[in-house]
């Protein structure tokens, strides 16, 4: 199978534009007998509904949460970039496309990364236009502020809540089509699989979460978004319902899985605290401006911590480990995700984590507040200020900028982060991985696209903040739209797609038939207990830090925990109604395939980039060490029965715009 | 830490309903309530009994969806807080908690503590939006100056999270917060003035055609609201619908 | 919403008639009061009193506004019926344990209790008062007045049940008391004047009205049986 990913020839800058000008409409008395099946209404899929409506063609809309509203983009933090250089500090759309190449170390495609970068400031034009209640400046103009690896403020925001506003606009844009009936809204319903026939998208199979109904939706085309996969490690900051399952389906339906070892593990989240833990929460990476993490320097201190003999705030400034700062010194705590999450296991690892557990370190306020107090005693000219003065106003400091975050930490551990220092520690975030799709956001079935975080193509090996939203929101506001136009322009003649067609048949038999052996096989073991065995899997072996050895071990164990699943799972109540228990073993027997072909994929990429670090693959002082030379690709993996005997198609990337370096912080 | 929890189980829209009693041992202090909900489920799955049907998803208080009404309030006891961060340090050992779903003839329950929402989302599809094109060919985002003082009440109007809380919590089950909230988000910025009097009276006109009580300003629903939603948005909405009525040629 | 009558279109058109009706009502008070004043000052300030009485049932533009005044009250209880009517069907289903205690105050949450309360009484105070002074053979004073000022001394002072006349009224004013405190605000409120400037002058002074203006109501009967 020869990959092709169409990329529109001619110079990097001017590929969109022409691409746009040359590709492909579908007349507007056309569109209206033409369906569009949209599954996943997050940013990417409730802007891609609201436009796909608006140009004039049929949309369903499929959700499994009870309102569109609730999609995990709500989530998002920090913000989302946009090269507008409102703030005149030299930012472009060719400095934006740099940054996010490099920050995904080089194995994203250059011109599905320009064309991001290219419509990243119409995104923030149609949110205002919307009514995205963005943060602005005293003049009344909009803010910016500045994020992890880059060294500009692009970053739009709405306090610590970019990603709700941005949702809600993209929601309320899906609401207007709804109340015009341009698209038809399916909530609590979920993706059982897509019907392909004749090796083109015909349309979906979707049961409904409340009646437990199976229906059939033809569409000339579908496209997912559905975001990401990271709870096949059980403990992610993903909402508890997302899942893998569309895009695995999709796989399964002959679309290339790419890159899906590439997971971003976020360096500041809130540490587990038992095995009951069923989620985990991130505090956004803006912390880290302010705050210094360490760990103590004397491992009996820290054990001294661990058992709550000693405080924190007692050990003495020499007495503590400021590990980022020691080992770069360049960028000091605002080094990448990777790097950071990196460092704080090797110090949890060699024995220096700081709660129960010892899978902790400390983000310290302490000097950030020592030195508000300062500048704004200054500010308010009280010479010789107290120590508890300058403290108070240093907390009132630190309260304005990060109040809502130290609110939320409060919440979960009920300990105060202004007088002790918050304890954090890596946990898997987002995807970079996802289904291969080209140019056009087609994956490699007819009629099948790709969008937001389900698709693999813009971040690379690694992902920078505040780039989830953007992509989201480009590719269903301005990309898609455009994209499928270029397929269906073929599709007019096909009329109503018939969903009595034997392809529809034997994929509803095939979906009928896996939900009576989940609802039937009565076995003693519940879903969560082979969700929670598979997740310790991936987090051990195909987690932060992965070796051969510990892959190969991987893949055996999940292949013996599949075989047990089916075995002896047990799914409690009916399959005809409410049964979240019944929805969750679907998504739970599909994660524990794609967790395979993760590691497996872990395993072929013998070198380390972004978040994928390979210990086999490492400098003499332990950074990563990516192989240009053999691995600039892009692994595609072709489904062949199971996971096991997937096949491996390269898609090489070539750079022509940008010089390949090693990433270093130092 | 061991407690009893009485909790409302129905199956099924039509089905009457009933509240069960579940003893819970060795609950952790440090756990969330809806981590405590699960290790319940699954002792019930173990036992080959129904588990409790309870929505949720993001676990971090912004998705909206988890929807209990614990103790006599929405959310449970604690102020600023949704269901999944509501901790079991909240509880004493030999508490009796009693877990009910939201309560409305708007909501129809679904199973157990699961209710139907959908009447947020019509409201919403009524006019909650400013009815622009998504071509992205737009004013640039800078042409109109808003006043900070403006976008930030704007903003925190938007801030709602469409739990329904409010709803659960109002003596008379009425959506006046949660559609205020929407109103004053729109109202407040010049992008949605545009069309804010016809925004308001469409929304209104949704709102009690879904079967929700009136606004008696008990202000309880500020009170219980997750993310502190202010009772001067029921009084902007008050506002915008009068003159728009005052204004409008019906 | 053609559909609808314009009167009571809406959920918030009713509640504006609500607190149009309420406000009207409160300014009512006030000249109510004004008036039963006099009867503190005692036998001779009678004819004083009998001429407000006098007044108040003769003048032409109050005779208007008190048909304002009825359509008001009537027009109160019936909208709060209404309200009450769909605030009930909003819930079918009654939660098993509820602490309302802890998110609102009790006068906000039995308006209409409150409310039922005052209407038994102002049906029962104008069938004492108002209907003798407007239809019924009363003597007349010194200066040939209809004597309203005795037809009160008597009902308060001397009547066999005296004690329960004056113990009914105090309760009922108790119940307005009670009505004003969550009803003056929440007016303002329902008609949209809520600015964090003036809405707490707004709660003080209807904390002050709903206390004052029931409690000279109060004195007055119990000073009158307490000085018989």
């Amino acid at each position: 199978m020869k990959l092709d990913a169409k990329i529109p020839s001619g110079a990097l800058a001017t590929k969109w534009g022409a691409h746009k000008s040359n590709i492909r409409l579908v007349s507007p008395a056309n569109k209206r007998s033409i369906d569009i099946v949209v599954v996943g209404t997050g940013l990417a899929g409730s802007s891609a509904a609201a436009s796909l409506a608006e140009m004039g063609y049929r949309v369903k809309a499929f959700c499994f949460q009870d309102s569109p509203r609730r999609a995990h983009s709500i989530a998002a933090q920090g913000g989302i970039n946009a090269a507008k250089n409102y703030q005149n500090d030299g930012d472009s759309v060719h400095r934006l496309f740099y940054d996010t190449i490099k920050g995904g170390d080089y194995r994203s495609r250059e011109a599905n990364v320009y064309r991001l970068a290219e419509v990243s400031a119409n995104i923030i034009d149609q949110c205002v236009a919307q009514g995205v209640p963005f943060a602005r400046d005293y003049g009344g103009l909009l803010d910016n502020r500045s994020f992890g690896g880059v060294q500009v403020s692009r970053t739009f925001y709405a306090k610590g809540q970019t990603g709700q506003q941005l949702l809600l606009g993209a929601y309320s844009a899906l609401n207007r089509q709804i109340s015009k009936g341009n698209v038809k809204l399916y909530n609590r319903h979920e993706m059982m699989d897509v019907v392909v026939e004749d090796g083109k998208t015909k349309g979906i199979i979707a049961r409904n979460l409340v009646t437990g109904e199976i229906e059939r939706h033809g569409a000339h085309a579908v496209l997912l978004c559905t975001g990401g996969y990271g709870n096949v490690f059980f403990l992610s900051t993903n909402a508890m319902g997302s899942n893998g399952s569309a895009a695995w389906k999709a796989h399964r339906r002959g679309a290339l899985f790419a890159n899906p070892c590439f997971t971003q593990i976020h360096p500041t989240c809130i540490p587990q605290s038992g095995e009951y833990q069923s989620k985990l929460t991130l505090m956004s990476e803006s912390l880290r401006n302010d705050g210094r993490i360490w760990v103590p320097k004397d491992k009996k201190d820290a054990e001294a911590i661990r058992e709550g003999r000693l405080k924190p705030t007692d050990l003495p400034e020499e007495k503590r480990d400021y590990y980022l700062e020691r080992r770069y010194p360049a960028f000091g705590n605002l080094v990448p995700r990777d790097v950071a999450s990196r460092a704080a296991k090797e110090r949890c690892d060699e024995g220096y984590g700081v709660n129960a557990t010892g899978q902790a370190v400390f983000l310290d306020f302490g000097s950030a507040i020592e030195r508000y107090g300062r500048t704004e005693a200054n500010q308010l000219g009280i010479e010789n200020p107290s120590k508890e003065k300058v403290i108070e106003l240093g907390e009132k400091v630190v309260a304005a900028k990060y109040g809502n975050l130290f609110d939320m930490y409060n919440k979960i551990k009920d300990t105060n982060p202004y007088k002790s220092p918050m304890m954090i520690y890596p946990a898997v975030h987002y995807t970079m991985g996802g289904i291969w799709v080209d140019y056009n956001l087609m994956t490699s079935v007819k009629g099948l696209y790709a969008l937001g975080e389900a698709n693999f193509s813009d971040h690379g090996a690694n992902r920078l903040g505040a780039s989830a939203l953007m992509q989201g929101l480009a590719d269903g506001y301005f990309v898609a739209p455009y994209t499928v136009g270029d397929y269906l322009a073929d599709e007019i003649r096909s009329g109503n797609i018939d969903t009595n067609s034997p392809a529809f048949e034997q994929a509803e038999k095939e979906v009928v038939e896996r939900i009576d052996a989940l609802i039937n096989n009565n076995g003693t073991k519940t879903v969560d207990y082979f969700h929670k065995a598979l997740g310790k899997i991936m987090w051990d072996k195909c987690g932060m830090a992965r070796n051969a050895e510990g892959l190969k071990e991987a893949i055996k164990q999940i292949q013996e925990l599949r075989a047990e699943f089916w075995k002896e799972v047990k799914v409690p109540g009916r399959k005809d109604m409410y049964n979240p228990e019944l929805d969750k073993a679907g998504r739970v027997a599909d994660f524990l395939e794609l967790g395979e072909l993760m590691c497996l994929d872990a395993l072929t990429r013998e070198e380390s980039c972004g978040g994928h670090f390979r210990e086999e693959f490492q400098t003499e002082d332990g950074e990563a060490l990516r192989d240009d030379e053999n691995f600039a690709f892009v692994s595609c993996w072709k489904y062949n029965g199971e996971p096991a005997k997937a096949e491996l198609i390269k898609e090489e990337l070539t750079f022509e715009n940008v010089e390949l370096k090693t990433r270093s912080y130092k | 830490m061991n407690l009893t929890l009485k909790i409302w189980r129905q199956n099924g829209t039509n089905d009457k309903g009933r509240m069960e009693v579940y003893p819970i041992s060795d609950v952790n202090p440090e756990m969330s309530f809806l981590e405590m909900m699960d290790v319940l489920n699954e002792q019930l799955i173990e036992d080959g009994k129904d588990p409790i049907a309870f929505d949720h998803d993001c676990r971090e208080g912004i998705c909206g969806m988890c929807s209990m009404f614990i103790n006599g309030e929405a959310h449970g006891p604690g102020r600023r807080i949704t269901t999944c961060q509501l901790h079991m340090r909240s509880f004493k050992d030999g508490d009796t908690v009693v877990v009910e779903p939201w309560r409305a003839a708007a909501f129809p329950v679904i199973k157990d503590l699961v209710v139907d929402r959908g009447a947020f989302d019509r409201i919403q599809q009524a006019g909650g939006y400013v009815s622009v094109n998504t071509s992205g060919n737009t004013l640039d985002a800078n042409a109109i100056a808003v006043p900070k003082k403006d976008a930030d009440r704007a903003f925190d109007a938007a801030t709602c999270i469409g739990c329904g809380a409010c709803v659960a919590t109002c003596k008379n089950s009425s959506a006046m917060l949660f559609v205020s909230a929407k109103v004053s988000q729109f109202a407040l910025l010049p992008q949605g003035r545009v069309e804010a009097k016809e925004r308001v009276q469409k929304m209104v006109r949704q709102m009690d055609l879904e079967g929700f009580g009136n606004c008696t300003n008990t202000g309880a629903c500020e009170v219980e609201c997750p993310v502190g939603i202010s009772l001067e948005n029921i009084a902007r909405m008050n506002r915008e619908y009068l003159s728009a009525s005052l204004a409008s040629a019906e | 919403m053609a559909t609808k009558s314009a009167l009571l279109g809406s959920s918030l058109t009713k509640k504006y008639w609500m607190a149009l009706t309420g406000l009207f009502l409160s300014v009512f008070l006030i000249v109510h009061l004004a008036g039963n004043l006099v009867l503190l000052g005692g036998k001779e300030m009678a004819e004083n009193f009998n001429a407000y009485a006098e007044f108040m049932t003769t003048f032409p533009i109050i005779k208007i506004t008190s048909y304002l005044l009825y359509f008001s009250i009537l027009f109160h209880a019936f909208d709060g019926i209404l309200l009450t009517i769909q605030n009930r069907k909003a819930r079918p289903v009654k939660y098993h344990y509820e602490k309302p205690s802890a998110n609102s105050n009790w006068a906000s949450r039995n308006m209409a209790f409150l409310g039922t309360i005052m209407l038994f009484f102002i049906v029962g105070h104008m069938a004492t008062f108002w209907w003798r002074m407007k239809f019924g053979e009363l003597p007349l004073d010194a200066a040939g007045r209809k004597d309203l000022y005795t037809v009160v001394e008597v009902y308060f002072t001397t009547a066999s049940t005296a004690l329960l006349h004056v113990l009914i009224y105090v309760v009922a004013m108790i119940a307005i008391a009670f009505h004003l405190l969550h009803g003056f605000q929440s007016s303002f409120q329902t008609l949209g004047v809520n600015h964090p400037k003036y809405t707490p002058l707004i709660k003080k002074i209807g904390v002050g009205f709903a206390v004052v203006i029931p409690a000279l109501f109060a004195i007055i009967p119990v000073y009158m049986y307490l000085n018989q």
